[in-house]
């Protein structure tokens, strides 16, 4: 047994170095992976180098709406708090809920591909039917309708973009499926008795990872311009700080009409690179994966 | 394509009327499907927005102190006093004679604003819309036809870089920048709204035209992406084929290959994204017009979220739910016409 198991763990290193290797070839991905890197380390750093009282409102350092200067190097918003220290601990919000949206997604996703997949007739149709469904509604109408009749928190936002963008998944992770079992080492371990979850959880998941691997990164992007959104349309909710949030005060606090750039500017550029970053790194593990999708060619 | 049809007409001269009463079939369970959609998002849209916490009548009389009488009068007014499947059944019965319920905001019946906001919407998205198909198609092309080169490698980083920016956030900036004027740049487009009032004839369409540059750059901006990486990998899979070897062969200008041969057969995939995408336009008009004050149908929904102006909002959900199940019923039905190998 420790042998088999010491062979498994060996070729599941070995294909790791091959995926790795090719991945490398990839220098939008590499970049991608360099900024992910770059953000994951500010935001769980965040405690230490600008700690939770830059959100404080009683508190604020500043006075209001300040020019960008050498002690507020972004200015100060309408309550005179350091924008820096606030785009700093808003890439909490923003990766923690574009992660856990993006990891719900995948999760509802995968499971009804891979059930819609490996169980067929009347079950199969009528899950299909309703993720076309879901597929055909406008994801950000549906996300703000859930937003709009749950109570303003994290848990509400990450509830509402995690059930209204899995459909994706569900499809190509369904056609994954039935391509692998249509292989003959199913019929194989069909014959050798294998039951319905052995079947899905040993033979189709680890050949759908990769993919569910790829979709939870693209995912990711789209949950994080989708959190967004919604705190930008006042439906986030209002105790934390987020890079949407931070829009959203800044348009009521006049920031446009008075041309007040650097209250604007900071957040959308982080908000437009973290998205960036994922789906660089998602498209270059999707054409490692997959070189036909021809993505990285 | 000429070619294809030529070989499909030459070979089943004999199951031609098969065929067609084949695409009457495909037809009927297309809009059958349709149906249905329609259907759950009408059932989907009442009772989503009962689940909302508190009591519809408070959001109506917004605070104000009342008493239980009229409060009991709001209900019988707005039909809340009857039993959910009684108010579900009058809700179907009434939405399918176009009665939407009334507004808790305006007091005018729903359909009555949605109608007065939709031409505003048309406008707005149908010319985004024609402008940003038109540029994904034309620079998804070039970029798969010459893929790898540097010109490719700036088409997809900036499509990729557009399309990962939040649409209202560019929205601002463009105000800032164009509308409000920053540094040596004058204001030189309005910072929102769709007129500026007073002007007739000529003059009204200049002024409205003005009014939507803005707005029109933004959607575009963040919406060509989608459609110019799905021409762009439509073409590219049909590159490798042997009939494009053939047609050079042939000894065609590679202009001419490209044209008549390569992207009408890429085309076929575009058609049906372009549609799918729609729904995520409808994302994108919300926000734009939000941000634009531009009165149409999604800054109306941003109002009526603001309230929330229920039935308002009901409506509007059902309105553009139902608009992207049409868009792609309709991408559905003539996909078979553009295509002969699906649905027969």
């Amino acid at each position: 047994m420790t042998t088999a198991a010491a062979l498994t763990w060996q070729r599941r290193r070995e294909s790791a170095a091959r995926f790795w290797k090719q991945y490398r070839r990839h220098r939008a991905g590499l970049l991608g992976l360099a900024a992910l890197a770059l953000f994951v380390v500010i935001a769980l750093t965040a405690p230490l180098t600008v700690g939770s009282d830059v959100a404080s409102v009683t508190e604020a350092p500043g006075r209001p709406m300040e020019s960008p200067s050498a002690e507020f190097p972004l200015g100060t918003d309408r309550f005179g708090r350091d924008l820096l220290g606030l785009l700093v601990w808003g890439s909490r919000v923003s990766l923690l809920v574009g992660l856990l949206a993006a990891v719900l997604s995948v999760l509802i996703g995968g499971l009804v591909g891979i059930t819609a997949g490996h169980f067929r007739g009347p079950y199969a149709t009528v899950v299909m039917r309703v993720t076309d469904w879901f597929l055909v509604m406008p994801t950000l109408v549906l996300a703000i309708a859930l937003a709009t009749v749950m109570s303003r928190s994290l848990g509400t936002i990450v509830l509402a973009i995690g059930v209204t963008i899995w459909p994706t998944t569900a499809r190509l992770v369904r056609a994954q499926t039935l391509a692998v079992e249509s292989r003959p080492y199913i019929e194989r371990a069909k014959a050798l008795g294998g039951g319905h979850w052995h079947i899905m959880s040993r033979h189709v998941l680890p050949n759908v990872m990769p993919l569910i691997l790829a979709q939870t990164t693209l995912m990711i992007s789209t949950s994080i311009l989708s959190e967004a959104t919604l705190a930008f349309l006042g439906l986030g909710d209002p105790t934390v700080v987020s890079w949407g949030g931070m829009l959203q005060e800044a348009r009521e606090a006049g920031a446009v009409s008075s041309g007040d750039w650097w209250y604007l500017v900071p957040p959308g550029i982080a908000i437009a690179v973290v998205a960036l970053a994922f789906t660089l790194c998602g498209r270059a593990v999707e054409s490692v994966l997959n070189p036909r999708l021809g993505v990285g060619r | 394509m000429a070619t294809d049809t030529a070989v499909a007409k030459a070979q089943a001269p004999k199951t031609e009327r098969r065929a067609g009463s084949g695409y009457v079939r495909y037809c009927a369970g297309k809009v059958g499907g349709a149906v249905v959609s329609l259907f759950a998002v009408l059932v989907t849209s009442f009772f989503l927005f009962r689940l909302i916490p508190g009591d519809p009548v408070k959001y109506m009389t917004g605070g104000r102190k009342v008493s239980n009488e009229q409060l009991a009068a709001y209900r019988r007014e707005f039909g809340l006093d009857l039993p959910l499947w009684e108010q579900f059944a009058d809700y179907c019965g009434k939405a399918l004679t176009g009665d939407l319920g009334t507004s808790y905001q305006f007091r005018t019946p729903v359909i009555d604003k949605i109608t007065e906001a939709l031409p505003n919407t048309l406008i707005l998205t149908g010319t985004a819309f024609v402008l940003y198909t038109a540029l994904g198609i034309f620079l998804g092309t070039r970029s798969a036809w010459r893929h790898g080169g540097l010109g490719d490698r700036v088409n997809t980083g900036l499509a990729l870089t557009l399309y990962s920016i939040p649409s209202f956030w560019l929205g601002l900036l463009l105000i800032i920048v164009f509308g409000v004027g920053l540094g040596p740049i004058p204001g030189l487009f309005p910072t929102g709204g769709m007129e500026s009032g007073g002007e007739e004839g000529f003059a009204y369409v200049v002024d409205v035209a003005h009014h939507l540059v803005l707005p029109v750059i933004t959607l575009v901006a963040v919406e060509y992406g989608q459609t110019l990486l799905v021409t762009r990998s439509a073409l590219l899979d049909e590159m490798g084929s042997d009939y494009l070897t053939t047609a050079r062969a042939k000894g065609l200008r590679d202009d001419l290959v490209r044209r008549r041969h390569a992207v009408p057969n890429a085309m076929l995939p575009t058609v049906t994204l372009i549609f799918v995408n729609l729904g995520r336009t409808v994302a994108g008009v919300i926000l734009v017009e939000t941000v634009f004050s531009w009165p149409g149908l999604g800054g109306l929904f941003y109002q009526a979220l603001s309230v929330p102006d229920l039935p308002l909002v009901q409506g509007l959900f059902f309105v553009f739910a139902a608009t992207v199940i049409v868009m792609n019923t309709v991408a559905d039905l003539i996909y078979p016409l553009l295509d002969p190998r699906v649905g027969r």
